[in-house]
């Protein structure tokens, strides 16, 4: 909302500077975008008087003219125009003066001849035709306005006012007015308050020989009203008006489409005016559209109109989209007569929902969204019609139709001056808290609050101790420490475990990403998902921003092969990244399983499928994950066939890792040995091992024995190590694999496998022999079960 | 028999002087000390020697044998000495090379913050609770008083998953508040942080998907006092002692009254400047004091108890704390960016 402090001032004087104003103003809730001051930019221009003009010795189109601006002599000056006779009061811009768009002013030669300023156009001043109608667009503005010789162009326009522009909150409609934002500066300032009650003579007939009004739809229009003028007289409207419309970001039309925009601007409520020649049977009907009916509006678009949609009917067909726009078939032109002004009351979902769904918000519309004032309508109407017979438009009829099917409601609030104290953790007097209400439009009685029609927005208590701290100032409310009973507070089970995982794999190196949860249904194809994974059924956003970010993520390896394809791209010669991603799955309920996978990535030197393991190891070891078992995993598409482990705790699978598949690699831009894990953190820790207890350090000393055997080569360390530890020995503590090699020396088919075992008794110190004795038994059952004998 | 062992003392001496080696030591040694060393040859002499002559002559031979081994001992030492510091210079390394790289993570700047303001809440006794993202409108929209025709539920700002507009991807953390109280009775105070979704198109200062942290305490006796005491400890622990703040009224559905907090312009300190847009302040996130009819809604008599409630956007706090200039650096995840912090 734009405010011109000119206007402003109509209703309250409050003259401090622009900064000063806004700075309260903002501080009192009602918050302040911006200032600017009209004209600015315009400075050293004043107008001047033609005193003769010669035809330019060196130029067949220009004029050399000599000047009176009330400087100290009389000015020569060189234009181009044609329009411009002796005697005409013209804008010059004198030496050194400046133009809107940076533009400055300096004494010259044009063609020979001294030129000491230059005589100024409608454009060159940043001013239109509409601000000036009986200017020319193309040629110097021959002021009409009253002025001598010498006056700042700036007075003489009214262009030196300060506009400022308001956020206004959706809950204060009624601020998007003058007379609104001047009641909170009067309040803000505490200076008085004037806000005429408009009063209309009338006496041109009686309105209601002419027009009837029916509500067919109370609940979306709970208040019609209108008045009538005939003889009406399109023009221009006065100066005064096209320039405090202009200031508000309005451009002035004609006089009676001015006044409802004026009306508009001051009251806060929006106008409409009919064409009364149009309505068919001098009846206004509001109801709903009929199917298939189609409005054009002013704006030149045929409008298809819905049932749901509320529109102003004459006894026919739509004149008007209730509340959004008006239609051309009623509009106002140059051979209107008399017109019915329409100052009414609708729902606010309603427009809305109209305005929404064909796609045409106006400023109207987003008024009445809000919720407007059921009593503003009568005096918008009225100062619509005084302004009428103040300018002379027409001639106003007697009476209005008021058509108002509901009652009208008041809220009254208890005034409890220590609740609202408590609330606030302040002191305010009784008396600051009702003379601000006061100042506001609120009545205060016996302690009873009247709440005043337009503050739709204040209900309870709640509200009130609003309205009082924001004008004692927040400021002044002392800030303090919580007081009451202490609660223990910290982080979940979920969260702690979370920080051990990330805290783990910063330790190994790795560093933690941070991706979008939603995703393109395109990252399903990449990472080779079947047709039919469950993966692909996923919560889609029914109106994305577009198909990248179109579906909720069911799991977090394309955004992590998105992030190291990023940093490839960008010749980033390694990464080791994780990132504990949150992933949402259907699993039937209304919302979805929202879990945390946690990702690991890795490309680059040193990075192979082991270096990745030996990252899930100590992960899951640090995550006290019991039973950790990897299994070759086949079947999973995205990773190599021959590289990729599932991961199990006991019999729970709770991750994959791998290689990548070579077409996933491809299809992401990444190299073929890019290793990625996954791991489901929410089964982690679930599975998460108890806190350990101590276990006494051993008091007898280990004999370390090392073994090398010969076996398939297709079999597994896996399976050797689980024959070893299986084997029954009651003294092996540890078995650690320490080589394999194939080659010449071991058949051709086969492979040597080495250990080192660590042996040790609890109870006594070992001796060589049950050493050996152990270390037979292991061989045996390696040699029975896996055929793999001692090298 | 004097002479030759006042002969061997000088020329032993002579020789335990000049030995460049432990080896040669030893040798030396054997020599003289040994069972068939020079020493042991001469007292072998010493039946020879007259009665009155054989205590003088063996007094000085054992006075000699505990100077040679003396001498050898002091000598064993210097050349162990010099033979070590020999080592130490040749084992002497260029300091300025650079070290081993053991290549640590480091966490996404954002947790980094996150982190730091969810411990100062755990330290005033907040618990760190988390809801779901994709909510439900009951808890994201009418429970928090949001009016049917707020734009917030408009199809333009808001991402739904169905058509009935049930369900959608929530877009501020305060259905958290919503539900803690439904299942919690004040005392509450929680700190609920998480992502938050908003149909912006992506550029330097928006994203689709950004973070929030919102706050929430119950209790009988709170205070908007209170609010802005909490909320200056927090911006003071972020951004230093000194930061100023202002508390401006504003409007939320679900708060009442409502503020807005403000920060002095770092750049400029309140006068100005292109950072702050001529304001001198810098808005940095909204609070307030819960609705009574958003308590009402969650089973909390608001005539009993009172409580404050605020949210901030994480992305900004991020961005202004390192002087991040572009918002999509945080989600391109480039590790150069990453390591930086």
């Amino acid at each position: 909302m734009k405010l011109s402090r000119e206007w402003l001032r109509e209703y309250t004087p409050i003259d401090v500077p622009d900064k000063e104003y806004c700075d309260t103003m903002t501080m009192s809730g009602s918050k302040v975008e911006g200032y600017e001051l009209t004209g600015a930019e315009i400075s050293r221009v004043v107008a001047g008087r033609v005193l003769s003009m010669e035809r330019h010795a060196n130029s067949d189109h220009m004029w050399v003219c000599r000047v009176d601006a009330g400087q100290d002599h009389i000015l020569q000056i060189v234009t181009g125009a044609q329009n411009v006779s002796v005697g005409d009061l013209v804008p010059v811009a004198l030496d050194g003066s400046t133009l809107p768009g940076g533009v400055e002013i300096h004494t010259g030669k044009l063609r020979g001849e001294v030129s000491e300023g230059m005589l100024c156009s409608l454009k060159e001043l940043g001013l239109e035709q509409r601000d000036f109608p009986y200017a020319i667009e193309d040629g110097i503005f021959i002021l009409q306005e009253e002025g001598a010789p010498g006056d700042d162009i700036r007075e003489l326009c009214s262009l030196n006012d300060s506009v400022v522009e308001f956020e206004i909150t959706n809950n204060r409609p009624d601020c998007l007015s003058v007379r609104g934002l001047a009641r909170e500066s009067a309040a803000a300032f505490h200076t008085p308050l004037t806000l005429p009650v408009p009063t209309v003579k009338g006496g041109a007939g009686d309105i209601r020989e002419l027009l009837s009004v029916e509500i067919r739809e109370a609940e979306l229009c709970p208040r019609y009203t209108a008045r009538m003028v005939k003889n009406i007289r399109i023009a221009p409207s006065p100066k005064w008006m096209r320039r405090r419309l202009r200031a508000s970001g309005v451009r002035p039309i004609n006089n009676i489409v001015d006044i409802t925009n004026y009306v508009m601007l001051e009251y806060g409520q929006p106008m409409h005016a009919f064409d009364y020649a149009c309505l068919t049977d001098g009846r206004i009907v509001v109801r709903r559209a009929r199917e298939g009916e189609v409005l054009q509006t002013l704006d030149g678009n045929d409008r298809p109109l819905t049932a749901d949609m509320l529109v102003i009917a004459d006894a026919e067909s739509p004149v008007g989209l209730a509340g959004v726009m008006g239609g051309a078939n009623s509009e106002i032109t140059e051979g209107t007569t008399a017109i019915v002004f329409e100052s009414a009351t609708f729902s606010g979902p309603s427009v809305r929902h109209t305005a929404i769904e064909l796609g045409m918000r106006t400023d109207a519309s987003s008024r009445f969204e809000k919720g407007l004032d059921i009593r503003g309508t009568v005096p918008a109407v009225d100062r619509a019609c005084e302004l009428v017979e103040l300018l002379g438009v027409g001639e106003v009829l007697d009476g209005m139709i008021d058509v108002l099917p509901g009652e009208l409601r008041e809220t009254a609030i208890a005034l409890d001056s220590a609740r609202i104290n408590a609330l606030l953790g302040a002191d305010i007097p009784e008396e600051f808290m009702v003379s601000t209400l006061t100042e506001l439009g609120f009545g205060v009685k016996d302690g009873v609050i009247a709440v005043p029609s337009w503050r739709g927005d204040c209900t309870m208590l709640a509200d009130i101790a609003e309205e009082v701290a924001r004008f004692w100032g927040y400021d002044r409310i002392e800030p303090t420490d919580i007081r009451g009973a202490a609660v223990q507070g910290g982080y979940s089970q979920k969260q702690l475990f979370r920080q051990k995982l990330g805290r783990t794999a910063r330790a190994m190196g790795y560093t933690e990403v941070m991706t979008y949860s939603f995703v393109s249904p395109s990252g399903w194809d990449k990472i080779r998902l079947s047709a039919d994974s469950p993966l692909r059924r996923a919560y889609t956003i029914l109106n994305p921003l577009g198909e990248d970010t179109s579906v909720m993520r069911t799991t977090a390896l394309p955004s992590m092969l998105g992030v190291l394809a990023t940093n490839l791209s960008r010749r980033n010669m390694s990464a080791r990244l994780y990132e504990l991603a949150t992933v949402y799955r259907k699993d039937g309920g209304e919302l979805a399983d929202e879990r945390t996978a946690m990702t690991l990535g890795a490309y680059g030197q040193g990075v192979d499928f082991y270096a990745l393991k030996g990252a899930v190891e100590t992960l899951l070891k640090a995550a006290r994950t019991p039973d950790v078992r990897f299994a070759a995993d086949r079947d999973n598409p995205s990773y190599h066939p021959g590289r990729c482990a599932a991961v199990y705790s006991g019999e729970e699978r709770i991750g994959t890792l791998g290689q990548l598949h070579p077409d996933v690699a491809r299809a992401f831009g990444l190299d073929e040995n890019t290793c990625c894990a996954e791991l489901d953190a929410v089964k982690l820790l679930a599975l998460e091992g108890p806190e350990p207890t101590y276990t006494p350090l051993p008091r007898f000393p280990a004999i370390l024995r090392d073994i090398a055997v010969v076996c398939d080569a297709e079999t597994p360390v896996g399976a050797l190590t689980e024959c070893i530890t299986g084997a029954g020995s009651d003294v092996l503590r540890d078995v650690k694999l320490f080589d394999v090699y194939a080659g010449p020396g071991v058949p051709a088919g086969r492979k040597s496998v080495a250990f080192s075992l660590t042996l040790r008794s609890e109870d006594s110190t070992l001796t060589d022999e049950h050493a050996e004795e152990a270390v037979a038994k292991i061989l045996a059952a390696l040699k029975e079960k896996l055929n793999a004998v001692i090298r | 028999m004097k002479e030759m062992l006042e002969a061997l003392r000088e020329a032993s001496r002579q020789a335990i002087d000049q030995a460049v080696d432990m080896d040669a030591l030893e040798t030396l040694r054997i020599r003289y000390l040994g069972k068939k060393g020079e020493l042991t040859a001469i007292l072998k002499q010493m039946g020879r020697l007259s009665a009155e002559e054989r205590p003088v002559v063996g007094q000085l031979a054992n006075q000699i044998r505990a100077e040679l081994e003396s001498e050898l001992d002091s000598r064993k030492s210097a050349l162990a000495a010099r033979l070590q510091e020999r080592k130490l210079q040749s084992e002497t390394l260029d300091v300025t090379m650079p070290g081993k790289e053991l290549p640590l993570g480091s966490k996404h700047v954002i947790n980094t913050v996150l982190d730091e303001v969810t411990d100062i809440f755990v330290g005033m006794g907040f618990s760190i609770v988390e809801g779901p993202e994709i909510e439900l409108s009951a808890y994201d929209f009418d429970r928090l008083n949001i009016p049917e025709n707020h734009t917030v539920r408009e199809w333009t700002d808001t991402f739904y998953i169905t058509e009935d507009e049930k369900v959608h991807l929530r877009c501020q953390t305060s259905p958290v508040q919503v539900r803690v109280m439904e299942r919690m009775k004040p005392p509450i105070r929680i700190l609920s942080p998480g992502r938050v979704y908003r149909k912006d198109e992506i550029d330097a200062t928006h994203s689709p998907m950004f973070h929030q942290i919102e706050g929430l305490v119950v209790d009988k006796g709170i205070t908007m006092g209170d609010l802005k005491g909490t909320l200056n400890t927090l911006i003071r622990k972020i951004y230093g002692p000194d930061t100023v703040t202002r508390f401006r009224p504003h409007h939320f559905p679900f708060t009442e009254p409502s503020c807005e907090m403000d920060v002095q312009c770092f750049e400029c300190h309140g006068r100005g400047c292109r950072v702050c847009k001529g304001e001198g302040w810098i808005e940095l996130l909204g609070a307030g004091m819960v609705h009574p009819r958003v308590l009402e809604m969650s089973g909390i008599d608001p005539e009993v108890y009172s409580g404050f409630a605020f949210g901030v956007g994480l992305e900004r706090l991020v961005m202004r704390r390192f002087a991040i200039s572009d918002m999509r650096l945080l989600y391109e995840n480039d590790t150069r960016f990453l390591s930086q912090f």
